[in-house]
C-alpha cells in the first residue's frame, strides 16, 4: 500500500511542555481519516507541523515518500498539502472570486504576472466560478469576504484549500461554530470531496467523525493513544474512558 | 444534494474582474486637470503668476507618496524611510548631471532618471530583507534607521555630495536633445508630469494584476497567503525594490528641475511628510498620494499666508480629525459622499 503521508517519531515540545510525543503515523492515499482527542491533546500542533507552520523538535515527515521535514509552508502547499483553519483565515477585503482566482493562479504559476489585468485568464476565472458553484457559494462570489455569513466563510475556507488541487487535505474542525441551519451544506461538501484526495479530519464532533471517517487515530497528551477503523474505535472501552467519557459513541 | 444551480454568468465574472482595471471618467478628468494647470499657471495668461516650479515640486512629492502607497497601501509594509531612496535618487541624478557638465550623454535627464531608478532599485532590494520580518514597529524603526544612515553618509561624503552645502549647478542637457529647462519651469512641469504619468500607469497595471492581488492578500492575511502557495517574501521584496526605484525617480526629478541636490532632499522630514501626505490623501487608491501632495502644499501656502509659522498646527489638526473619523483620507471621504449620493439618487 502506498502512503501519501507518514510521520516517524515526531516530537514537539514548547519549553517543558511536550505537545507532540513520538507520533508515528501512516496515511494511505485516498484515506478518510479522523484525528480526534480531548482539548489540548495536540491535534492542531500536529497539523501545524504537517503544514510547516511549526518545526518539529525531532522526527521526520514524509509526503509521498519524500522527506519534507525542513520544507516551508509554501513548498508543502505547492507539493499538494492543503488545509483549512480552525479559525477562519481569509482575505477579508477581497471577494470570494478574487480569493479563489489567486489560489488557482498560484497553483498555475501565474501569481507573479504583473502586467495583465486580473481576470484576463478565462480558464482560471471559469475554474474559480465552477469551484465556488460546486461549494454552493457562487451566488456571493462578488461580495466582500469579511461581510459573508460565518457558514459561507467556512465553505470558502474549503474552496481555497481545494483550489490548490491537493493530494492531502487537512480539515481542522470544518463545521466548528457554524449555526445548525448552515451546517448540512458543509457536511454535504465534505461528503462529496473527490476520492483522489486523502482527507484528515480534525474534529470534536463525533457525529461528523463517524459519518465520514473510515479510520480514526486518537491523540491523548500529544501521543497516539490508539488507531483503528471507526467501528473499532467506537467499541474500544479505553477510548470511551479517556476521551469520550459519558458520550454516546455508537450512533453516528 | 444542496448544490447550487450552475451559474450562467461565468463570462460575466471575468468581465467584472477586468472592469476593475478599466480607466474611469474621473481619472481622465484628473489627468486633464493636471495638464490644464500648465496653461493656467504657465505665464500664458496675464495677471496669473507662474507657479510651475511649485507644481513640479508637488509632482515630485506626489510620486514619492505614490511609491509609499505601493508598499503601504497595497502590501501593508509600514515605512518611515522612503525619503532615503528619494534623496539617493536626487544625488545620483545630481552627480551625473554635474559630471556631464550639462552635455549629452551624462547630463541627459532621462538617463539620469534611469540611473536613479536602477541605483535605488538595487538599494531597495538590498534593504528589503530587513523589512521582511517583524512587526509594524520593527519595520518603522528599521526603515527609519536605514534613512538616517543614508542621510548621514550623504552629509559626510563631501567630495561626492557637496556635504551640507549640497550640489549646486546641476545642469541637465535638453530632454531628448530637444527641450531645454526654462526659467518659468514650463519644460520642468510637463517633463515631471509625463514621468509621473508613466510611473503611475505602471503602478496601476501592477495593482490590478494577479501580482497586485497577491500583495493585497499578503496584507490581508499572510498566513493564509502562504498556505495557498503565495511566495510571500519574494513578492514583498519585488514591490519594495520597485517602490524604491520609483522614489528614486521622484528624487531625481526634483534634483533635475531645481538644478540642485541637497541634504534637505534626503532628510528625515521627507519620509515623514510623504507618509503624512499619503495618509492624508488616502492609502490604497494610488491617487491618494497625488491629491494629498496637492492639498499639502496648497494648505502650506494658504494657511502659511496668514499664520506664517503655525501652519503645521492646522495641518496636524486636520490630519488628526481625518485619521480619527474617516477611513481612507480625503479620497475615503469623497468615496463616502459619492456612495451616499448615488444611493439616495436610486431611492424613489
Amino acid at each position: 500500500m502506498s502512503y501519501v503521508l507518514e510521520t516517524r517519531g515526531l516530537c514537539k515540545s514548547f519549553g517543558g511542555i511536550v505537545a507532540t510525543d513520538n507520533v508515528s503515523f501512516k496515511l494511505p492515499a485516498g484515506a478518510r481519516h479522523a484525528l480526534i482527542g480531548p482539548n489540548g491533546a495536540g491535534k492542531t500542533t500536529f497539523v501545524n507541523q504537517l503544514t510547516g507552520v511549526l518545526t518539529p523538535t525531532a522526527g521526520q515527515i514524509l509526503f509521498e515518500g519524500v522527506d519534507i521535514t525542513g520544507w516551508t509552508v509554501r513548498g508543502r502547499a505547492t507539493a499538494g498539502i492543503a488545509r483549512t483553519f480552525q479559525i477562519n483565515q481569509l482575505f477579508a477585503d477581497l471577494s470570494p472570486l478574487e480569493s479563489v482566482v489567486l489560489a488557482i493562479s498560484e497553483r498555475e504559476n501565474a501569481g507573479a504576472h504583473w502586467f495583465k489585468p486580473l481576470g484576463a485568464r478565462d480558464d482560471i476565472v471559469n475554474e474559480a466560478c465552477a469551484l465556488l458553484d460546486a461549494l454552493g457559494i457562487g451566488d456571493v462570489r462578488a461580495a466582500r469576504v469579511g461581510a459573508l455569513p460565518y457558514g459561507k466563510q467556512r465553505l470558502l475556507e474549503i474552496a481555497l484549500a481545494l483550489a490548490a488541487k491537493p493530494k492531502l487535505l487537512l480539515l481542522d474542525e470544518p463545521a466548528a461554530g457554524v449555526p445548525e441551519s448552515e451546517r448540512e451544506q458543509i457536511l454535504d461538501v465534505v461528503a462529496r470531496l473527490p476520492e483522489s484526495v486523502a482527507l484528515v479530519l480534525i474534529e470534536h464532533d463525533m457525529h461528523l467523525v463517524f459519518r465520514f471517517a473510515k479510520t480514526i487515530s486518537v491523540l491523548v497528551n500529544g501521543a497516539l493513544f490508539c488507531e483503528g477503523t471507526a467501528d473499532e474505535i467506537a467499541r474500544d472501552p479505553r477510548v470511551r474512558q479517556v476521551y469520550l467519557g459519558e458520550e454516546d459513541v455508537g450512533h453516528g | 444534494m444542496s448544490m447550487a444551480p450552475h451559474s450562467k454568468l461565468d463570462g460575466e465574472a471575468g468581465a467584472r474582474l477586468l472592469a476593475k482595471a478599466q480607466w474611469r471618467w474621473y481619472e481622465v478628468l484628473f489627468w486633464l486637470a493636471a495638464i490644464s494647470l500648465y496653461f493656467v499657471f504657465g505665464d500664458f495668461i496675464p495677471g496669473i503668476p507662474t507657479k510651475l516650479m511649485l507644481l513640479s515640486e508637488i509632482v515630485s512629492l506626489g510620486l514619492l507618496a505614490l511609491s509609499i502607497d505601493l508598499v503601504l497601501g497595497y502590501a501593508g509594509i509600514v515605512t518611515l524611510g522612503q525619503g532615503a531612496f528619494f534623496g539617493l535618487g536626487a544625488y545620483v541624478a545630481g552627480v551625473m548631471a554635474k559630471a556631464g557638465m550639462g552635455v549629452f550623454p551624462l547630463s541627459d535627464p532621462l538617463l539620469g532618471l534611469l540611473a536613479a531608478a536602477a541605483v535605488c532599485g538595487i538599494a531597495g532590494f538590498l534593504t528589503s530583507f530587513l523589512v521582511l520580518r517583524g512587526s509594524d514597529l520593527t519595520r518603522l524603526m528599521v526603515t527609519l534607521g536605514v534613512a538616517l544612515i543614508l542621510a548621514e553618509l550623504a552629509n559626510q561624503m563631501r567630495w561626492l555630495t557637496g556635504g551640507a552645502d549640497g550640489l549646486q549647478g546641476v545642469t541637465s542637457s535638453p530632454i531628448l536633445g530637444q527641450w531645454d529647462f526654462d526659467l518659468w519651469g514650463r519644460t520642468a512641469y510637463l517633463y515631471s508630469l509625463a514621468v509621473l504619468f508613466v510611473c503611475f500607469w505602471l503602478s496601476r497595471r501592477i495593482v490590478h494584476s494577479t501580482f497586485g492581488l497577491s500583495l493585497k492578500a499578503i496584507k490581508g492575511n499572510a498566513l493564509r497567503a502562504r498556505a495557498i502557495g503565495v511566495p510571500v517574501n519574494a513578492r514583498l521584496i519585488a514591490i519594495y525594490a520597485l517602490a524604491a526605484a520609483i522614489a528614486g525617480v521622484a528624487g531625481a526629478l526634483l534634483a533635475q528641475t531645481t538644478q540642485s541636490a541637497s541634504p534637505d532632499m534626503i532628510a528625515f522630514h521627507r519620509s515623514a511628510d510623504a507618509l503624512l501626505i499619503l495618509v492624508f490623501g488616502g492609502a490604497g487608491y494610488l491617487y491618494g498620494g497625488l491629491i494629498g501632495a496637492v492639498l499639502f502644499r496648497v494648505m502650506q501656502d494658504v494657511i502659511g499666508a496668514f499664520t506664517l509659522q503655525y501652519w503645521q498646527f492646522w495641518l496636524g489638526l486636520v490630519l488628526v480629525l481625518l485619521v480619527l473619523f474617516v477611513r481612507g483620507g480625503v479620497i475615503g471621504l469623497l468615496e463616502g459622499w459619492w456612495n451616499r449620493m448615488t444611493r439616495t439618487g436610486d431611492a424613489p
